[in-house]
């Protein structure tokens, strides 16, 4: 039955999509001092799309749609489940920092939504259409977003770099998938599997498969495709550049991953050394760069283009080595959900620092400890997590992505080990650099903002859930390697 | 049917919107090389389907796919440069340079 629907396997697609509709028609007919209703509603349906998930969790079967170009399969509901987080914690950051600015509108969560659908459908995706349509929903609504204060010539500059650059990557890879298909007759992964095998030695093979490479590193923000990250990220609001760097990178690495895995496990020969590289020099210039930034917000950028790295190494190293990919899947899915994680943690902690501060410069974050112990505490927590300090997530993640690098083996491997493994220790400094900033350093003058107030009470439910499950995912990593064995069974469709 | 000539036209398309892109200073000029790579897509697209014929049309229904996106992504890129328009009075590129490394 290939065109029957199981309506509860896309019963989160559906509900995101009501609440998408219900969103739009509040803020049309809401008078404009009810209109925060549109943000109660939008974490409301997020909220409410996961409970199908955990009937899927519990359900545990392959359901395949529309001649498997659409596979509802445990990675899909475990990566819906982390999208649909994310995105209800940064729903909970938005909710005041929108309320201070002078745009109020609920288009803010339209958009957001939107883009949520996209990532949602993007994990299920085992088709280049769908696979194609899903990206687009992601990124579409996020070029807008990046720019949402209309007035702010720094967040103009960061929408139309944005734009710009992922309008070129997403041509390019379109340009690859039409070579894809053109060579095979197949769109779906399933389909592509079997024709591209021993295809590797051909040239048009060959362009088309870097072409979809290109494409992916600008949505991944791999070296050297990163330039637009860190202005991107800079000029856009910050809860935006916490979806950006969390949910709108999972995202193309989920997508990278799937065509990679799924439909050219066959000409690993050709990608598998492409991803080595852009794993080296993203880990390297990323860290790099990330040494002498001076605002925090770029820094974060940065290290976001270094973390990308890191999450490509155990799958590049496993590919070159010739080893098993599954394994190596696993390792970076886990890398992934981690990353969110403590991404989204730090990017709370930024907001609640620059209401205090007023400022996104490390100098003048300069003691923050001495007047608010607790968010130095988060402070320490989110950019310790993220150099990898055990008992904080990140070391499970670096653990994760070292172990399946051993047992892949060979000699390729170990050199992009140790590649790895100076960068973890680059990366220290600069993490530690903010820490010392906010505990060590003195208070150069008065605070300019607000210091006694403390964070809304969704900014802290948001930085309160990033905190337990980085503290909880690093005393008790089974959680995180549980998301790792769900990778495992992934269905290709078909 | 000879397929080479079609898909020398789309690399030849898909060159110059690169191009295009890379050099045009003004913003408006940058989407319609956009536009011109996407185009060259789907000449690529609809070329290889009328030389393959797959069973279910796959090469159009991915072209009509490709022109949708296309439309909606032309409207929010002439949105952003309306947005910096109105505050710089400029559609230049050049003038977009405030952040940095």
């Amino acid at each position: 039955m290939p065109y029957e629907i199981d309506y509860l396997a896309i019963a989160p697609e559906l509900i995101i999509f009501v609440t998408i509709l219900v969103v739009l028609a509040l803020d049309l007919f809401l008078p404009r001092p009810l209109k925060y209703w549109t943000a109660t509603a939008a974490v409301a349906g997020t909220a409410l799309a996961l409970l199908p998930l955990a009937l899927l969790v519990i359900d545990d079967q392959v359901v395949s749609m529309f001649d498997g170009s659409y596979v509802v399969d445990e990675f899909a509901v475990v990566l819906k489940g982390l999208f649909l987080i994310a995105a209800y914690v940064v729903f909970l950051m938005s909710v005041s920092y929108i309320e201070s600015d002078r745009y109020y509108q609920g288009e803010y969560y339209f958009l957001l939504l939107a883009s949520l659908l996209g990532s949602l459908v993007m994990a299920s995706s085992r088709d280049l259409i769908v696979l194609f349509i899903g990206l687009e929903l992601v990124t579409g609504p996020l070029y807008l977003l990046a720019g949402w204060r209309k007035g702010d010539v720094k967040s103009n500059e960061a929408s139309m770099k944005y734009f710009i650059l992922g309008v070129l990557s997403t041509a390019i890879l379109l340009y690859g998938m039409s070579l894809l298909f053109g060579l095979t007759g197949e769109v779906t992964f399933a389909g592509l599997a079997e024709a591209t095998q021993g295809m590797a030695d051909q040239p048009a093979m060959v362009m088309a498969v870097l072409f979809v490479i290109v494409g992916f590193g600008f949505k991944i923000s791999a070296v050297p495709f990163h330039f637009w990250a860190p202005d991107t990220y800079e000029g856009a609001p910050t809860p935006i550049t916490a979806y950006l760097s969390v949910n709108s990178k999972a995202a193309g690495f989920v997508a990278m991953l799937l065509v990679m895995y799924l439909a050219l496990p066959g000409l690993a020969d050709v990608w598998a050394p492409a991803l080595w590289a852009l794993a080296a020099l993203s880990m390297t210039i990323g860290n790099l760069a990330a040494l002498r930034q001076t605002n925090i917000v770029r820094l974060l950028a940065y290290s976001s283009v270094a973390q990308a790295g890191f999450m490509l190494v155990p799958f590049a190293a496993a590919a070159v080595a010739g080893a098993d990919l599954e394994e190596a899947f696993a390792a970076t899915v886990i890398y992934l959900v981690i990353y969110a994680v403590m991404n989204l943690g730090a990017f709370g902690v930024v907001i609640a620092g620059a209401n205090k501060t007023r400022s996104g410069e490390i100098e003048g974050w300069a003691g923050l400890a001495k007047v608010d112990a607790k968010l130095g505490v988060l402070v320490a927590v989110f950019f310790f997590s993220l150099a990898g300090i055990p008992p904080l997530a990140g070391w499970f993640a670096k653990f994760a992505m070292f172990r399946s690098v051993i047992i892949a083996g060979g000699v390729t491997t170990v050199v992009l080990a140790v590649i790895a493994a100076i960068n973890a220790v680059i990366a220290f400094y600069y993490y530690a650099k903010v820490v010392k900033s906010v505990w060590l350093d003195d208070v150069a003058g008065e605070f300019p903002g607000d210091v006694e107030a403390a964070p809304s009470g969704s900014l802290r439910l948001a930085l309160g859930i990033s905190v337990a499950l980085t503290v909880a995912i690093g005393f008790y990593p089974a959680i995180a390697t549980f998301v790792g064995d769900a990778s495992r069974v992934i269905a290709s469709g078909g | 049917m000879v397929l080479n000539q079609f898909l020398i036209l789309g690399a030849a398309l898909f060159a110059m919107g690169v191009y295009g892109l890379l050099v045009r200073r003004n913003i408006v000029l940058i989407l319609l090389s956009v536009e011109l790579m996407l185009n060259a897509v789907n000449i690529n697209l609809i070329a290889f389907e009328s030389f393959l014929v797959t069973s279910q049309a796959l090469g159009q229904v991915f072209a009509i796919f490709v022109i949708t996106v296309a439309a909606a992504e032309v409207g929010i890129g002439l949105a952003i440069v309306l947005m910096i328009f109105r505050n710089r009075k400029s559609a230049n590129v050049d003038d977009l340079s405030l952040m940095r490394w």
